[in-house]
């Protein structure tokens, strides 16, 4: 790095006093610290974006070279591809089974930890825990939990008196399954950011509001959920981006299966490029990835502005 | 608070953390079973032997993924703490023409899923020779949008006044980063530096495209081929691995949990 260089320069610029040099010099230190980030993103974010997009535009060989151009054909072929479609409803029934009940769960678990109880640090950090916990090792216990013939899940329903299933073998369940498993993986990060909000809100609040008599259910309402309506948003629109871009768990729990029920759209780009060699067909997807992310975070920014009380 | 709201809250609590620890003293105690334990499907082993730890560390080089690991996880928090700061020192220290649009440039990055970029991504590892290398684990995760807003809004508490002093005595704006702001902001870098490090640890996918030997590969990757080789005859052995894996960033969220969630929410609202 050439920022020792700089200081001298610095130095040397200053004693010599000239207004103009100073500020132009002032500019460039602006840049010069922004540098090594800037270019990362360049060569790591932005430029393989646009080449993701002018792949996409393109029938490639095995090695990703672009061999002749496709216009829209890659889209218009996986419009009509079945098995991208089952993907494209595989993801968002995906998104819809973990956000809503994810974050629900985590609002619960935050409110119950934001009591001022002794020994509640042990239980915030019981809830926390899972953000501790990666994807490939949280996968694997859960795999576990549902093995048909020895795992947890089967003893239960058999304890309550219910008929054994196959919870990762059988289509109508897997990604019902895998979502249960991701919840749990999530709960920890979510749980956290909400705990953090909760105990940012001015606690005159809550006096005033005791000193005028009101219940617990109408603080909840009235002071809770308002106050803590910048991090909600925050917290759902993080967890819709991570539910999009879901693949560990499917890589070890199902592995895009049975009969690609589990297929979400990562793990589809990933099979395409890295095991079929569609390079084409894989970068059309990415594209249509990024839509869906930009998209939530566009009315993430357009509805955050208008409809969130901030403090 | 009343008796009876106590009781109340604590039993909630107590089953909440019953349950959302569960799986985690379920793989325990599995880690400690014999094969014939395990199918048996028991919740308690009967002994507790290290037989399984053992085994783990000879069926793969399970100390050679974690050492991996460890360096991984450290050059990326490294690498990101350092590019951070000095981005985020650059966004409220300095004034230069296009600093909004930089400013607006860093927002859009956050709208880039990194798996759509992931293709192009390996095709550039690959011309630079860096599949199975520490550089392609690394290198292209230094640079983090949300890291270096967390250190801006840091950056933004110190009073101005100490950067006025400071030009006033002619000390250089890089002199002055190093000896007044970082040191300012001990905490925030610590935050961002256990988050960087949990992330870091538990990368997936990027290592799994990037990895083909032993040479660099991440404990990650040793869990999953662990789970494919030993699957149904040796799950004592597996969950002794899982247990290996998760221990040390478990240990960093029990230390700092509380420093986490301040840090965090700090950096995501404000």
């Amino acid at each position: 790095m050439n920022i020792p260089n700089v200081e001298k320069q610095s130095m040397k610029l200053q004693t010599k006093g000239h207004k103009r040099h100073r500020r132009r010099f002032s500019f460039l230190e602006g840049w010069l610290y922004l540098l090594p980030s800037l270019f990362l993103f360049t060569a790591f974010l932005f430029y393989p974006m646009v080449r993701t997009v002018y792949l996409s535009l393109f029938y490639t060989d095995t090695q990703g070279k672009p061999m002749a151009f496709a216009g829209m054909e890659n889209f218009t072929a996986l419009l009509s591809s079945s098995s991208f479609l089952l993907s494209v409803k595989s993801t968002f029934l995906f998104v819809l089974y973990t956000v809503p009940v994810g974050v629900l769960l985590a609002l619960g678990l935050a409110l119950l930890a934001n009591q001022k109880l002794a020994g509640i640090g042990f239980f915030r950090t019981i809830f926390s825990s899972t953000m501790g916990m990666s994807v490939a090792a949280s996968s694997v216990i859960w795999m576990f939990i549902y093995n048909p013939s020895i795992g947890f899940a089967n003893r239960l329903l058999t304890w309550f008196g219910l008929p054994e299933m196959q919870f990762l073998l059988d289509p109508s369940t897997a990604l019902i399954a895998v979502a249960v498993a991701t919840i749990w993986m999530n709960t920890g990060f979510t749980f956290l950011i909400l705990l953090g909000g909760l105990q940012n809100i001015d606690s005159q609040l809550y006096e005033s509001a005791k000193i005028a008599g009101v219940s617990t259910i109408y603080s909840l309402r009235k002071i809770t959920l308002p106050m803590l309506s910048p991090t909600l948003f925050f917290v759902i629109t993080v967890s819709m981006i991570n539910s999009f871009q879901t693949f560990g768990q499917i890589d070890i729990l199902t592995k895009g299966g049975p009969i690609d029920s589990t297929n979400v759209i990562v793990y589809s780009i990933y099979k395409d490029a890295f095991i079929n060699y569609n390079i084409g067909s894989a970068s059309a997807q990415a594209v249509i990835l990024f839509l869906c992310v930009f998209l939530v975070t566009i009315i993430q920014f357009k509805l955050g502005e208008r409809k969130v009380h901030y403090q | 608070m009343s008796i009876g709201r106590k009781i109340i809250l604590y039993t909630l609590l107590t089953i909440a953390g019953i349950i959302m620890f569960f799986p985690v003293v379920y793989a325990f105690m599995i880690s400690f079973m014999q094969g014939g334990e395990v199918l048996q499907g028991k919740l308690w082993p009967d002994s507790f032997s290290f037989e399984n730890y053992i085994n783990a560390f000879e069926k793969v080089p399970l100390l050679k993924y974690l050492l991996n690991s460890i360096i991984v996880s450290t050059v990326i928090t490294a690498g990101q703490l350092i590019l951070c700061s000095l981005a985020a020192f650059a966004f409220v220290f300095t004034q230069f023409k296009g600093k909004n649009l930089l400013f607006m440039l860093f927002i859009s990055t956050m709208m880039i899923p990194w798996e759509a970029t992931m293709v192009p991504n390996f095709q550039t590892i690959q011309s630079l020779g860096w599949l199975n290398s520490f550089y392609g684990l690394t290198i292209p995760f230094f640079a983090m949008a949300f890291g270096t807003f967390l250190l801006r809004q840091q950056f933004k508490t110190i009073p101005i006044e100490l950067y006025e002093a400071s030009q006033v005595s002619g000390i250089s704006r890089f002199k002055f980063f190093l000896t007044v702001v970082l040191p300012l902001s001990k905490t925030s870098l610590i935050t961002l530096g256990i988050y960087c490090f949990l992330t870091a640890w538990n990368m997936y996918l990027w290592p799994l495209l990037v990895t083909n030997d032993e040479k660099v590969r991440t404990v990650q990757i040793g869990l999953k081929q662990m789970q494919t080789q030993e699957i149904a005859s040796e799950w004592g052995v597996v969950m002794a691995g899982v247990m290996l894996v998760i221990l040390p960033t478990l240990l960093l969220i029990f230390l700092g949990q509380k420093r986490l969630q301040e840090g965090l929410t700090k950096g995501a609202i404000k």
